[in-house]
């Protein structure tokens, strides 16, 4: 039972690490590349692993805590996409041109949001 | 001995999170759209809402992760808000 705890302390304290890791590599990829877009890919993706990494972190340090974590993880999980698709589609609409190294443009080809033009 | 390691460990953590929030700081400070600068904003939120949760544990107080769970909400309502507002060109 000893060995499981320290198993437990252990594997919360690696995914604190790897959690706080991921949060500082996000808004890393979000000062170097070269787009709106880009950036939003790095942003969100990256910072939802590691919040979701590091909340877990603290729910396995403070098993007390699980149940409030755990609704923390899923409103992170839910609203994260929501907002970097409004972000992204309010981008488009304003026109935000892309970076000069883009190969294709699907909503240019298929005249989504043809109204906006 | 063990609580100096915990306490070391969460504190590592927060200052790296600190680290990328100072990041997307400065690409919200130079960002040429006004979208640059609400990736930044959006970025910044969801890291500040894991660091007040890494308080909650280095403190030990429980109440501090519903102060994590309204500013999450706060910041999620007002990107959506933000967002819209650019997309109706009202900014």
């Amino acid at each position: 039972m000893i060995i499981l705890n320290v198993i437990r302390v252990y594997a919360g304290y690696f995914f604190l690490i790897i959690g706080s890791l991921f949060l500082f590599l996000g808004p890393l990829g979000i000062l170097r590349f070269p787009d709106v877009y880009n950036r939003l890919q790095a942003g969100t993706k990256s910072t939802t692993l590691g919040a979701i990494s590091a909340l877990f972190g603290i729910g396995l340090l403070e098993p007390g805590w699980l149940g409030k974590i755990v609704i923390l993880i899923l409103f992170i999980l839910l609203t994260n996409p929501v907002s970097s698709h409004a972000i992204g589609r309010s981008a488009y609409r304003s026109k935000v041109p892309l970076c000069g190294k883009s190969v294709v443009d699907k909503c240019e080809e298929e005249h989504i949001y043809k109204e906006a033009k | 001995m063990n609580e100096i390691f915990r306490t070391t460990i969460i504190q590592i953590s927060i200052w790296v999170a600190v680290a990328g929030v100072i990041l997307a700081l400065i690409r919200g400070l130079i960002g040429p759209t006004p979208a640059d600068r609400v990736v930044a904003i959006d970025s910044m939120t969801t890291v500040a809402t894991v660091i007040i949760a890494l308080f909650a544990h280095l403190f030990k107080r429980f109440i501090y992760l519903d102060v994590a769970l309204v500013f999450g909400l706060l910041a999620f309502i007002t990107v959506l808000i933000i967002a819209r507002c650019l997309e109706r060109r009202m900014i």
